[in-house]
């Protein structure tokens, strides 16, 4: 029994350091209602930050760990409080949540740029002192942690329910309008909570780097464990939070112990976070409807089916003539650049239109790409099949969360993206570790697109077709339901909608053309693997899905091109890669607010010009028709006049507002 | 005549496109308490929000002891001496009652102080101060939402809709508070859509209807037209 | 056994009673109004005949079969339809288009293949808003963004229709139209269950009106008795000093001493 006392120890040690990353999550999220899907990223710059003080200037070690703690990282928190997730608390879910995870990107790419890779040790505090308990060996530094766990534990004690600000942190959770009028300040509590929870983030990324190495993505992925460990106390909670992140780190320390070293059960470790929180979540009770929400959104126009039609006709044949003229590889980089459009326009339809997010897009991607090479069945009959166990996956994905809102929906997105990238991508049946399958190119009919050429045309094909799918159902009476589920859960649910087998669908239909996209795209290459599919590709197609404009096509077909271009782009300037990066995930936190992207903006510009043009052009038009058949000008549609002159981007606080009080009004 | 305390002149607000106060002339002379009535959907809650910095108005002005307070916040009046009480429970439900009281205090006043004040009238709220104040009664919690007004000392109070949802008695005894508090020199102004109770411990009152003051005197004169605009002639 | 039978409900948010023990029916053809002062829990009540807040106690029966566990969208799907105090108008669509939802909401998915345009307009018109047919609906007045909830909600063909406050917002010949309107919904055995501030209106339509203060119901009735009962004179109008009957507090000196077990059992252990 020495050994399962050792394990629990162990389990102990990063238990406690979970516990106070999760502390610190739990702590912002609960005082200004944003969840910092970045926290585990903040916990990473910041332990490289520390790095950087102990090692590379020289600082003594307590020192570094004071000037990280009580002013690089409180210094950070009041920062991105002030500047960055002020207000976004009270705004959508989704916002709140592709804002943060531009700053995870964004500070990947900040930490790749100051920090090239290159391997650093970071070594444990006192790492010559340690005492043998039995047959267990115990270092001061899972001394040192356990101990940390019970300081910020007593230390969130006093200041939460002993000192009066703590008590305002605690009372703005209720009402900042109120404490407000208390004479209180709800942005200096929201400063603060950021700051200390910043403080946090940095202390556990510290303590944990021994264990998990100084690494920028196994870091940021943190967040994944803090998370689950917050969802047992329903991220409102602190002990019920400490209680889960100790469970965490039990569980996984009993896998190293117990669980077989090789095949399928060794993948199962990295993914006990993901496990631990689908458990739980699967178990949280029914989200009550909320009356007296606020919606209401200007979003990019819907063009009518005509204009549809004429631009996808002029798409598909500028793509003829570039694909004629590209370079053979440049040829598959358009294919690339289809695949990507595609599935933003899945997220057009889920995070555009019905106002979900999904951190998982490119992973239904794969699974659509893993579908279609193991069915070998390269014809279109096997190309649905793909996409419809794509979308089954995405129901299976949604069923857990059915009954919960829009931010646990998201979070295990993310969790069900790690998994598959962990654990379900690289096992045997698979693509195996490190391992390809090979994947013929489709068959249309009996004739095999074995060309280059004609397959990436046809995939553009696909993309057109695709758009004119997704702008049918925007005009028809789906769109107006997801509109409507939107801007008031409470009046469809009255009205007699059940909401949550509509939601599963409406994941469903995203997943599903995320993986016809991933069928294509496996046709194309002629060989995937999982590392075709890292979860971390998710995130970047949200982001740039956002940045372009997620409410139109047209963003995601921009959306797509763009993401092509930036590996190219990365690898034609590799010590510039990790500013690129940086610059995609700050770009989405200064546009994140606006969901209809630079898209919208280049409609706006086109429409002024038109306006511009136009009368001339009309009057010139006017008098060769005879009399009677003048057409309107503009040749806007119905579904585009509301739109036209009240075209204010969301962000734009007055417009928030109206929406807000037409509802407030008695 | 002395400065008035609060003088609301020609004040409009609006939500979205929507007008909600259609110029509003209003005083509250300094020591005086004043009744404002009116039915539901008149505007009165949005000049609350407005009058205490929770809303911007479109156009207008607002004086605070003859301050132009226009774009201040809510917490700076607060601070300077405006205490708002606004409709509904105005406490913390997952604070203690002890807790809530704490943060009365940064009104100005020390936090034994403010205690001292609060459990002086309300020996209750001594008995509870160690239970969430979401698990007080009704009339509790608005003992506990008047104990600020008691212990800050407000240069004025704004009081809306006091007697929402709670018992006649409760709301007569509520009122009595109010009284006391005037004595001690507090201006108040006190919002209400149903009136007898608020006007028995006022010096004027007004009646507010369609975003705009349509009626204002002594409580005497306005019950009767309160009457005829609350239950419409019926009553 | 009237169409909705609301028995014994009891709505409690941590120490404050929301409704107290109220009882009361709504029956088919008929316009029920329920009053009250702000803050006495008749929306509540409306939270909990649709679903959206369950009762901490009591029942509701709905067509003689008790709904207590029906999700709120079977409710509507049997027919209790609801407006909104806080208007909850798809701010983003058109006012047709908000009809339209509910349209495709009620007709299930075969009916989008049909086109439904001409029963929305129709609808739209009898409320009296089909100039704004091609509005956004957060850009409209108040008091048409109501009308239109109320289109919205004839559209799911309601057996019980729960209106908040439909009349705030309107003028007065808007009222007197809305007042008719009722009337013939009633007519057409629609059961209405009604909010409402304006007296004038609740006098004029209602059938039967149920005043509820506090929580409770205080007294029911028809239009006339009601409005010649005390009780509800002092519910609105506050009350005079002599009558002291629902004594809870009583007044010591200033000091308020509670009668001693009563609020304790209010709080949860």
């Amino acid at each position: 029994m020495g050994s399962l006392f050792a394990f629990t120890l162990l389990g102990l040690f990063t238990g406690a350091a979970y516990a106070i990353m999760a502390s610190g999550l739990v702590l912002t999220y609960t005082t200004t209602r944003v969840f910092n899907i970045a926290h585990g990223a903040f916990g990473m710059v910041l332990a490289y930050t520390f790095w950087d003080f102990t090692q590379r200037q020289g600082l003594p070690t307590l020192l570094s760990l004071l000037l990280v703690l009580g002013v690089v990282a409180p210094a950070i928190g009041w920062f991105v409080q002030r500047f960055v997730t002020r207000g976004l608390g009270e705004g959508p879910v989704s916002v709140a949540l592709v804002v943060t995870v531009g700053l995870l990107v964004g500070l990947i790419g900040l930490a790749q740029q100051i920090w090239p890779p290159e391997p650093r040790v970071l070594l444990p505090f006192y790492p010559e002192t340690g005492w043998q308990m039995g047959d267990t060996y115990i270092t001061a530094h899972h001394l040192i942690t356990i101990l940390c766990s019970i300081v910020v534990a007593g230390g969130l004690y006093v200041l939460l329910n002993r000192t009066r600000i703590g008590t305002a942190m605690r009372a703005s959770v209720d009402n900042p309008e109120l404490l407000k009028l208390f004479g209180g300040k709800p942005d200096t509590v929201a400063a603060l909570s950021w700051a200390v929870g910043m403080s946090l983030a940095a202390l556990g990324g510290i303590l944990l780097t021994p264990v998990v190495n100084l690494d920028y993505y196994a870091l940021t992925l943190l967040v994944i464990n803090a998370y689950a460990a917050a969802m047992l106390g329903r991220l409102k909670s602190l002990p019920l939070t400490f209680a889960g992140a100790m469970t965490l780190g039990i569980l996984e320390s009993w896998a190293v112990a117990y669980l077989p070293t090789d095949g399928f059960w060794s993948t199962v470790r990295p993914v006990i976070p993901a496990l631990f929180l689908f458990a739980i979540v699967v178990a949280m009770p029914q989200a009550q409807l909320r009356i007296g929400q606020v919606k209401g959104i200007v979003a990019a126009p819907v063009p009518g089916l005509g204009k549809s039609v004429g631009w996808g006709a002029a798409l598909l044949l500028f793509a003829l003539l570039v694909i004629n003229v590209a370079a053979p590889n440049q040829v598959l980089l358009i294919g690339t650049a289809a695949t990507y459009a595609m599935v933003m326009l899945s997220l057009v339809l889920l995070t555009g239109y019905g106002g979900h997010v999904s951190l998982a897009q490119f992973t239904f991607a794969g699974v659509g790409a893993l579908a279609y090479a193991k069915l070998d069945e390269p014809n279109l009959l096997g190309l649905a099949l793909s996409a419809l166990i794509a979308a089954g996956v995405g129901a299976l994905v949604a069923l857990p969360v059915l009954r919960l809102t829009g931010l646990y929906l998201a979070l295990s997105t993310m969790a069900f993206a790690v998994l598959m990238d962990k654990m379900i991508f690289q096992a045997e049946f698979a693509f195996k570790f490190n391992g390809t399958l090979q994947t013929e190119r489709l068959s249309v009919l009996g004739f095999q697109i074995a060309e280059d050429t004609s397959y990436v045309w046809f995939m553009v094909l696909a993309f057109v077709l695709l758009a004119l799918l997704v702008l049918v159902l925007r005009r028809g009476a789906l769109g107006r339901l997801l509109i409507a589920m939107r801007d008031s859960p409470s009046a469809c649910g009255t009205l007699g909608l059940d909401m949550r087998w509509f939601r599963v669908g409406l994941f469903a239909l995203s997943a599903g053309i995320a993986g016809l996209a991933g069928g294509l795209f496996a046709g194309l290459r002629g060989s995937v693997g999982a590392a075709d599919f890292l979860y971390f590709q998710s995130l970047l197609v949200l982001l740039l899905a956002v940045v372009f404009g997620v409410t139109s096509v047209t963003g995601a077909l921009l959306g797509g091109t763009a993401l092509m271009l930036l590996p190219e782009w990365q690898a034609s300037a590799p010590e510039l890669a990790g500013l690129l990066f940086a610059i995609l995930g700050f770009g989405a936190v200064l546009l994140g607010r606006d969901p209809n992207g630079l898209a919208n903006h280049m409609f706006k510009g086109s429409r002024w010009g038109w306006a511009r043009l136009a009368p001339s052009f009309d009057e010139k038009l006017g008098a060769l028709l005879p009399r009677g058949i003048r057409r309107p000008r503009a040749g806007l549609d119905e579904n585009d006049r509301y739109d036209e002159d009240k075209l204010v981007p969301i962000a734009d606080p007055a417009d928030v507002e109206t929406t807000m009080v037409i509802k407030g009004v008695r | 005549m002395s400065v008035p305390i609060l003088e609301v002149v020609d004040l409009h607000a609006a939500y979205g496109r929507i007008e909600v106060l259609r110029g509003v002339d209003l005083a509250v002379p300094k020591g005086a308490v004043m009744a404002l009535l009116g039915p539901n959907g008149a505007g009165k809650s949005t000049l609350v929000k407005v009058i205490s910095g929770q809303k911007e108005q479109t156009s207008g002005d607002i004086h605070l002891a003859g301050v132009n307070v226009r774009h201040r916040r809510s917490d700076e009046l607060a601070r300077v001496g405006l205490c708002t009480i606004p409709e509904g429970r105005s406490v913390f439900p997952n604070l203690t009652v002890q807790e809530n009281l704490t943060l009365m205090s940064y009104a100005g006043v020390p936090t034994p102080a403010i205690l001292d004040t609060a459990f002086g009238y309300f020996p209750r709220l001594h008995e509870r101060r160690h239970q969430l104040a979401g698990t007080l009664s009704g009339g509790e919690q608005q003992m506990l939402a008047m104990s600020r007004a008691l212990a800050s000392d407000p240069a004025l109070l704004l009081l809306d809709e006091l007697s929402m949802g709670l018992a006649p008695l409760i709301v007569d005894e509520l009122y009595d508070t109010v009284a006391r508090i005037a004595q001690s020199g507090v201006s108040i102004l006190c919002i209400e859509q149903f009136a007898r109770t608020a006007l028995r411990v006022s010096d004027y009152a007004a009646v507010m209807s369609g975003g705009r003051i349509v009626a204002s005197g002594e409580p005497g004169e306005i019950l009767d037209t309160m009457a005829d605009v609350i239950l419409g002639g019926a009553a | 056994m009237a169409l909705l039978d609301v028995d014994d409900v009891v709505v409690r948010f941590g120490g404050v009673t929301a409704v107290n023990e109220a009882s009361f029916t709504a029956d088919s053809g008929l316009i029920t109004g329920l009053i009250g002062p702000n803050g006495a829990g008749k929306t509540t009540c409306f939270n909990v005949i649709t679903g959206l807040q369950k009762p901490t106690r009591g029942k509701v029966t709905y067509r003689g079969r008790n709904i207590n566990h029906w999700p709120v969208h079977k409710r509507a799907g049997h027919g209790i339809g609801r407006t909104f105090q806080r208007l909850e108008a798809f701010g983003s669509l058109t006012v047709r288009d908000n009809v339209r939802v509910a349209h495709d909401i009620h007709g299930g998915v075969l009916s989008w293949l049909r086109p439904s345009a001409a029963n929305v307009d129709a609808l739209l018109d009898r409320v009296g808003i089909a100039e704004y047919a091609g509005e956004r609906a957060d850009s409209i007045p108040t008091g048409t963004a109501r009308l239109l909830e109320l289109a919205r909600c004839l559209a799911s063909d309601p057996k019980l229709l729960l209106l908040d406050e439909p009349s705030s917002g309107l003028d007065e010949a808007e009222t007197d139209a809305f007042g008719e309107l009722l009337k013939d919904l009633a007519g057409e055995g629609c059961a209405v269950l009604m909010v409402e501030h304006d007296m004038d209106l609740v006098m004029s339509v209602c059938d039967e009106i149920h005043v509820l203060d506090f929580g409770q119901i205080i007294a029911s009735g028809q239009p006339a008795g009601v409005r010649a009962d005390p009780r509800v004179q002092r519910a609105y109008l506050g009350y005079s000093e002599t009558d002291g009957d629902t004594a809870v507090i009583e007044p010591v000196t200033g000091q308020v001493a509670a009668t001693g077990g009563q609020h304790r059992a209010e709080v949860p252990s």
